[in-house]
């Protein structure tokens, strides 16, 4: 097995143990990155030389004797997410050239924990998408069919970590762009509580809803990234202080009596016959392994969609109103002030625009009470859903998406088809709960499925053992696409 | 304005002297004074992934002020964003409170030229994030200076209880005067760090309609606030004599030509479209906190005059005129407090030492003498030790030199003569040496006796102590009629 095809904990071993170097893992990773993602896209830009610095320092690290989880290991972050001098542009032409002088949060916990940071993976524009294919530099490949979408909007991280071409990755999740993808890639991809993550310095879609995931090829890897970047912020007024615990640690295997939940809602016409099949049959699994399954009601279910875009679109239509060329980022050229701006803001690409437009007028004056103000109540009644729903039961299975990856082109004429592959996920964002991916199987296309486990407000421990039981139990994980 | 009577808000927006900005930790600097953009930092600059703290500082001064005006401080506080264009405004759109401001349902009390005091009552006070700064240089050349940018401000909003261009003087000049007493604001207006803006309507007498009112903006002087008011009242006289109608506009106001100018009509009216910020949670301000900072609220101007007509017992007169600033007051305070007597440090104060600020256009902190100096000079007159006329040559030395009222007696040589025998024998020697005189007295010229005073003064070289001069001269007068 080459090295890009192992696991972050197996390289981890290596590099511990001195079999590898971090700038040995480091050179793979970047002529595996040469070798395939012409085909893939997965990067916007790499960070070759920087790269390799950090993995010499990592190197020097390891050398001292220390060893935390993610030292050493070549990762990617999201297009989002800011790097101190590195160009990060939000997928957006309306970024182009932006160099922000500050790292995230993220990025200075991966510095810290010696993480080597390869490059910025695509993301559709600002994560306003299903796919990739709204990023203004490229769309992103499916690794395992070139002509299929990876899923979005973290679809350039999911599909580096499922082609060998980063060990770990950062994504964003707003309304299901770490799980979808995820789940269209064969990998795990978890979205922890709101505020688990500091958002400082992650560019904003939807403040409210937009959280810091984490994919890996394994339940073991997402959950070593998790626990490097989460923690408490003071410069993010909605970050919780919550210490963070061990989650490799919590990885047991054991779920013996763990009430699982099953929404009759989730299981609706129009779901792929596969993807059905599939995720009954990982609820089995999960039974075999000793869990109580219940069958529950989420009854906001139908609602959350509406919810979601409406909420989303509102604080979109504030938290984008600053890229007006005058302090940064490229300007457009008017003879005054308002054509300056007006050819400024034509960088916005046409999804873009549409959600702008859309959550201005969710927030007008007339419309205030009957969209956006309604979305809010609709949203309290969603996150009491929950409640009652975890009352009952300690983690919410149901499938990732409601079908696997589609091909590009398929669903960007109409906006409304796109957003129904978020079905699954949007809820999730609208609580206060956590949730992961976890592969569960393949289709007649064998494009792989998702199982989506859902837990309560911090329950990531339990979320992540239990998709680690049903992953020990499954050796769906270990297929790898033939790229 | 005989048949109509002004019904007339208004809004104060004042900048709260914080040592950082409103929502990040970057220095606030005096924006006249410092270079364009030297106190900026990414927060302010609106950059991407840029997240607001909330100034423990500005919420501890906005409480003050509210609780100047007697409003109730609201445990539940809330931050909305205001959206709107503008180059001078980083994020496209301001933080502001909206719904659960910090203060509400206050009022204060004016005095009249009448002698009577009236009641303006305050509908809120809320905190909120100042703009950037734009100058218009020409040839179609603006430049933005975003020192200002997210400087706290807080928001002071009456009711429309004020009658008159007068009153509104006096009610803003109060709120300037507690703004300085509780050293939120310098109050130096002609810096732009207090701001008016007049929402202004006229009805016939007798009645109780609201009339359409016109909002004059960025008053930034009591004279242009005054004028303004002034210039509308008879504005909207003359359109309702003349059968017209008001429309309800935003009106600036023009300092060259002393007239308001439409800035806005309805139609043109900002839809703000304000929503909750989601990237602030609402703060909750704790009862323990407001009891703390209300334990700690400086003694207000209408205490302070209660006081000092009272337990002091000064005219009203005296007392307006040292509570008037809070550096006089608290100067007077501390004299008294030095062991001064309360009537006679009045008088110095307002008889000699505000000449002396007027004339060197400096503070009475500022002056070389401090409030014991004060005192001390007071006890040298009191134990007659110099009389005072000395004592005001005395002050002059001491504002020259620094030096003590006690140094300047003793090196000058100043002390007054106290001593009976000395005195009387002055007396004597006078009376003997002037012979005519001694016989016209005696002969019942009694207005002679300013003639022996002055001579008798004149030996002791001014240095007689008059009060016991005049006694024992009279004693000795009185002795030559009976002989």
């Amino acid at each position: 097995m080459s090295l890009t095809e192992k696991t972050l904990t197996q390289v981890r071993d290596q590099l511990r143990s001195g079999d590898t170097t971090s700038v040995a893992l480091t050179e793979a990773i970047l002529s595996r990155i040469d070798a395939v993602d012409g085909d893939v896209k997965s990067y916007v830009r790499t960070t070759d030389e920087l790269a390799l610095e950090q993995a010499k320092a990592a190197d020097e690290r390891i050398a001292r004797g220390e060893s935390s989880p993610m030292l050493g290991i070549p990762v990617g972050i999201k297009d989002l997410i800011c790097a101190d001098g590195v160009e990060t542009t939000a997928g957006s032409k309306i970024l182009e050239g932006f160099k922000p002088p500050y790292n995230a949060f993220v990025t200075e916990k991966l510095k810290a924990a010696g993480a080597v940071i390869v490059g910025m993976t695509n993301t559709d524009e600002f994560g306003m998408g299903s796919s990739t294919e709204h990023s203004a530099y490229q769309t992103t490949s499916n690794p395992w069919d070139l002509t299929r979408v990876p899923g979005g909007s973290s679809g350039g991280s999911a599909a580096a970590v499922a082609s060998g071409m980063a060990y770990a990755s950062l994504g964003t999740d707003t309304g299901g762009s770490v799980r979808t993808p995820a789940s269209f890639c064969n990998i795990v991809g978890i979205r922890p509580t709101y505020g688990r993550v500091s958002r400082w310095g992650v560019i904003a879609y939807a403040s409210s809803l937009d959280q810091i995931g984490t994919f890996g090829r394994t339940v073991q890897d997402a959950a070593a990234m998790l626990g490097t970047v989460a923690g408490h912020d003071p410069r993010d007024s909605t970050s919780l202080q919550r210490p963070v615990p061990d989650y490799e640690a919590a990885l047991t295997g054991d779920i013996k009596g763990l009430k699982v939940g099953i929404p009759k809602q989730y299981f609706i016409d129009g779901m792929d016959a596969d993807t059905e099949a599939a995720v009954r049959a990982a609820i089995d699994k999960l039974a075999d392994l000793g869990a109580e399954i219940i069958e529950i009601d989420l009854n906001m279910a139908d609602y959350a969609l509406a919810t979601y875009y409406l909420i989303a679109t509102s604080e979109a239509s504030s938290n984008l109103a600053r890229y007006d060329g005058v302090r940064y980022g490229p300007r457009g050229s008017g003879r005054d002030v308002t054509e300056t701006t007006m050819k400024t803001r034509a960088k916005f690409g046409d999804e873009v625009k549409n959600r702008i437009m859309l959550g201005t007028f969710a927030l007008s004056s007339g419309y205030y009470d009957a969209y956006y103000g309604k979305a809010l109540k609709a949203r309290t009644l969603i996150i009491r859903d929950f409640e009652k729903a975890f009352e009952q039961v300690d983690v919410i299975a149901t499938p990732t998406a409601p079908d696997t990856a589609f091909k590009i082109g398929d669903k960007t004429t109409d906006p409304l088809e796109m957003y129904l592959s978020d079905i699954y996920t949007v809820s999730l964002n609208l609580s206060a709960g956590c949730g992961l991916s976890v592969p569960c199987g393949f289709d007649r296309d064998n494009m792989p499925i998702g199982l989506q486990l859902m837990g309560n407000t911090l329950q990531e421990e339990l979320i992540l053992n239990t998709a680690f039981a049903y992953e020990q139990a499954t050796d769906w994980h270990k297929q790898r696409p033939s790229l | 304005m005989s048949k109509y009577e002004a019904v007339i808000g208004l809004e104060i927006h004042a900048e709260m002297l914080t040592e950082s900005k409103m929502f990040s930790g970057c220095r606030v600097v005096d924006s006249v004074e410092a270079d364009p953009n030297s106190a900026v930092d990414p927060l302010s600059l609106g950059m991407p992934g840029m997240l607001p703290v909330v100034n423990r500082d500005a919420i501890e001064m906005a409480m003050k002020v509210g609780m100047a005006l007697n409003c109730d401080i609201n445990q539940f506080n809330a931050f909305e964003r205001k959206n709107y264009f503008y180059p001078d405004l980083p994020k496209g759109y301001q933080i502001t409170q909206l719904e659960n401001p910090i203060a509400t349902e206050g009022h204060l009390d004016i005095e009249l030229e009448d002698g009577t005091t009236k009641r303006i009552r305050v509908t809120r006070a809320h905190m909120e994030e100042d703009t950037g700064k734009l100058s218009h240089v020409g040839k179609g050349v603006s430049l933005v200076d975003y020192n200002r940018a997210g400087v706290p401000l807080l928001e002071i909003v009456s009711e429309p209880d004020i009658r008159s261009a007068e009153e509104a003087l006096a009610y803003a000049t109060k709120v300037r005067q507690i703004l300085r007493y509780t050293g939120v604001n310098t109050g130096d207006m002609e810096k732009g760090i207090i701001r008016f803006e007049a929402n202004i309507s006229i009805r016939e007498k007798g009645t109780d309609v609201l009339n359409t009112r016109v909002e004059v903006k960025n008053l930034n002087s009591f004279r242009a606030m005054t004028d303004a008011i002034n210039y509308q009242l008879k504005e909207q006289e003359r359109i309702y004599e003349a059968g017209g109608s008001i429309d309800q506009e935003t009106l600036g106001w023009d300092e060259d030509k002393r007239k308001t100018y439409t800035q806005r009509s309805k139609e043109d009216a900002h839809d703000y479209r304000y929503f909750p910020d989601p990237d602030l949670p609402p703060l909750f301000v704790d009862q323990e906190w407001i009891d703390r900072v209300r334990a700690a609220m400086v003694e207000l101007p209408d205490a302070k005059i209660g006081r000092y007509t009272g337990e002091l017992g000064l005219s009203a007169y005296d007392a307006n005129v040292l509570a008037e600033d809070h550096t006089v007051a608290e100067w007077f305070d501390a004299a008294v407090t030095a062991g001064g007597p309360a009537k006679k440090v009045a008088n110095w104060i307002i008889n000699n030492l505000f000449a002396i600020m007027n004339e060197s256009k400096q503070s009475i902190n500022a002056i070389q003498l401090s409030p014991a100096g004060l005192v001390e000079l007071i006890g040298l007159v009191d134990a007659g030790t110099i009389n005072n006329n000395t004592a005001k040559d005395v002050l002059v030395d001491i504002l020259e030199s620094g030096k003590s009222a006690k140094e300047i007696v003793d090196e000058k040589g100043l002390a007054q003569v106290s001593d009976d025998g000395a005195i009387l024998e002055i007396i004597q020697q006078v009376i003997e040496n002037n012979a005519k005189e001694r016989e016209d007295y005696k002969a019942g010229k009694v207005k002679l006796r300013g003639f022996f005073m002055g001579s008798v003064m004149r030996e002791l070289k001014g240095k007689g102590n008059p009060g016991l001069v005049n006694q024992l001269l009279d004693k000795a007068l009185a002795d030559l009629l009976n002989e």
